[in-house]
């Protein structure tokens, strides 16, 4: 999709970041470029160590890259000092001062622009009540819940009305109900504000349920940006396959490619249809992946046929493990459950998979 | 047979006497090593001075009057000590500049240190404390030595043409304050440091993030959650300070005299111990009230911030 220069709130441009020197030199981010688009919930996600929390750092200022650029609106910001940058951050820690009220935290940034008492008065009430905190405003922030403080962190980030918002994780500290909570509540003060929010997380799921985009991290690289579905449904390469959900992948040699479909023969000499990228060449052996709940167990024969090993119930689903004929691989399978009974099969038990005209996609590498 | 409750009684009685058992040390120490000598000093203070030092058993509140007062030699009249009060505030006067110049050095001494990486941490901590390995003496004479007027700060001045002839540093109160800030310096940077470790350094960048400038984030953030250590090291500074004798005889040349040279005076010739009790707990008191002060205006201060 062709970028429009005057619409992106951030852009990065071939930014590098080294840290150390010499022999002991880890380049956290190697060469990374990506825009983030005005008014949008952008989520950087990958595994622990994978440069996205460096990328952030750089935005935010409290890092300098080591080369590349880093443009705002279209200036170059990478190498202003943070207090000079009209970015805010909510901290993985949320960093509250804590020797200053709810209330003080909060106006702490307007203060430090100068803006009038009456002002940051008048703003500091109005981000209490966003963040439904009136009446903790004047507590001190070692005396409120964990929940709370995210909130607090989060009003305090908006409250100087930045051009862009970080959020480093800033629901890791969490537990689940509240984390759930929180994610309805960051999209809600996302559409409210229309701030640019740049999320940070390691947690696929909350990267798929709130972001516009999402941009896949892996050691210092990016490997994909796309909507959420773009990233599940259409997975640029194995490591994004593998990493976003839960993947069968099955080795196969691609022909008849036609109108972005392509026969795929799999080892046991079933073929199987599968969607292909643009530009693909019939291959003797590539990568075809199937998600585990666009496949179906069946009794009797299908594509795929094998020996059920392992039954794990979920609540919602139950994911039945197959070990294929032929090749000795491990193939999952995820089924919807019904009340009032059990998936049908059990360990032990011969069957097939069905894997259905739209379920398989072939890899690019 | 006992009932119930009088074996929980007696079980009551026989903790209470257990405890006494294993507090004893720290009672035993606490009245040998601080109130039985406090005690015998505020005693003293209430005698009669012996010919020839000691005191003689027979009271008298003279020795406290003459802590603030004169009586003159042919009328009895009393007038104000104008040398004791002169002495006094003197003390106090240095002890504060000493505890203000160990601050202003100390500060970012200990901040330096706490930025380090950890590794490094305890190398410049044990550069900090080596000076307290020497003796308090020789690290006194080695100040003389530098700040005499052949000393090297007077030869280089001099060799670089700064200078004409050599400044009087020695046998001032420059030369006091130099030394005391050097010997004291450490007093200062340990806590600051203590305090300063345990700051968390992703407020100070979210200071940074909320358009604090590099002051505001100091004044705003660091030095109100470092606090503590620099209350706690401006009164591990000034209390030596003020009583401080070693380096304002050896540096002040005893010209002009301080707190404990004029205590050291009435247990030596002067032979007047009642009166030196008397003044050793008026430095008590001074201290005491001072502490008072400062730690009220500290802690309200605080308050003030939120």
């Amino acid at each position: 999709m062709p970028e429009q220069p005057g619409k992106n709130a951030i852009e990065v441009r071939g930014v590098r970041k080294v840290f150390g020197a010499g022999e002991a030199a880890v380049a956290a981010l190697d060469t990374v470029s990506v825009s983030i688009r005005e008014n949008e919930f952008f989520t950087l996600l990958g595994p622990s160590g994978c440069g996205k929390t460096t990328l952030l750092r750089l935005i935010a200022g409290f890092d300098y890259p080591s080369a590349g650029e880093i443009l705002l609106h279209g200036d170059d910001i990478a190498l202003l000092p943070p207090f000079k940058r009209p970015v805010n951050t909510v901290f993985q820690s949320y960093a509250l001062f804590p020797h200053m009220t709810v209330a003080e935290n909060i106006g702490f940034g307007l203060e430090m622009l100068r803006k009038p008492k009456a002002e940051i008065k008048a703003r500091v009430a109005e981000m209490l009540k966003l963040v439904r905190m009136e009446h903790l405003a004047s507590r001190r922030t070692s005396q409120i819940s964990g929940g709370q403080q995210q909130r607090v962190a989060l009003a305090r980030a908006l409250a100087p009305q930045p051009k862009v918002l970080l959020l480093d994780e800033p629901l890791s500290a969490l537990d689940y109900k509240l984390r759930k909570e929180m994610q309805i509540e960051l999209k809600r003060l996302q559409n409210q504000t229309g701030i640019t929010f740049i999320f940070v997380t390691h947690d696929q799921e909350e990267a798929l349920t709130m972001s516009d985009r999402i941009a896949v991290m892996s050691a210092g690289k990016i490997l994909q940006v796309g909507s959420p579905w773009d990233i599940y449904d259409k997975p640029a390469d194995r490591f994004v396959a593998d990493f976003i959900g839960e993947t069968n992948f099955l080795t196969a040699s691609i022909a008849g490619i036609e109108n972005g479909k392509a026969r795929a023969t799999l080892k046991s000499g079933a073929t199987i249809a599968a969607s292909v990228a643009d530009g693909f060449q019939p291959k003797s052996e590539a990568t075809v992946v199937v998600r585990p709940e666009h496949a179906k167990l069946v009794k009797g024969k299908a594509e795929l046929s094998g020996t059920v090993e392992n039954i794990v119930y979920f609540g919602t689903d139950t994911h039945i493990h197959v070990r294929l004929d032929g090749s000795n691989d491990l193939f999952i399978v995820r089924q919807q459950n019904a009340r009032n009974a059990d998936c049908g099969f059990e360990t032990g038990d011969k069957a097939g998979i069905a894997i259905g005209d739209d379920a398989a996609q072939v890899l690019r590498d | 047979m006992a009932t119930a409750e009088e074996i929980a009684k007696a079980a009551d009685r026989r903790d209470v006497r257990n405890r006494w058992y294993l507090s004893a040390p720290a009672l035993l120490t606490i009245f040998f090593a601080a109130v039985g000598p406090l005690a015998i000093v505020l005693v003293y203070s209430f005698l009669t001075p012996g010919s020839y030092g000691d005191v003689k058993w027979q009271f008298s509140p003279e020795a406290w009057v003459s802590v603030l007062f004169e009586r003159d030699i042919f009328d009895d009249t009393l007038s104000l000590a104008g040398a004791h009060i002169s002495i006094f505030w003197r003390s106090v006067k240095l002890a504060i500049i000493t505890t203000l110049i160990t601050l202003a050095l100390g500060f970012p001494t200990a901040y330096f240190m706490a930025t380090r990486s950890e590794k490094t941490r305890d190398l410049w901590l044990f550069l900090i404390t080596i000076p307290f390995w020497t003796n308090l003496l020789i690290r006194t004479f080695a100040v003389l030595q530098i700040i005499r007027n052949e000393g090297i700060v007077n030869t280089v001045l001099m060799k670089l043409g700064i200078i004409s002839a050599p400044i009087q540093i020695l046998y001032t109160d420059v030369a006091i304050l130099i030394g005391m800030a050097y010997v004291y310096l450490p007093l200062m940077v340990l806590p600051v440091y203590a305090s300063m470790e345990k700051l968390d350094f992703r407020l100070v960048e979210a200071g940074y993030d909320l358009y604090a400038s590099r002051w505001q984030v100091l004044r705003r953030i660091i030095f109100p959650l470092v606090k503590p250590g620099v209350i706690a090291g401006s009164i591990l500074v000034f209390i030596p300070a003020i009583g401080a004798y070693v380096t304002p005889s050896v540096l002040g040349g005893g010209k002009n005299m301080m707190l404990s040279n004029l205590i050291e005076l009435q247990f030596g010739q002067g032979r007047n111990w009642p009166l030196g009790s008397a003044l050793s707990i008026t430095v008590m008191l001074i201290v005491m009230v001072a502490l008072l002060v400062y730690v009220r205006n500290a802690g309200s201060k605080e308050m003030r911030h939120g």
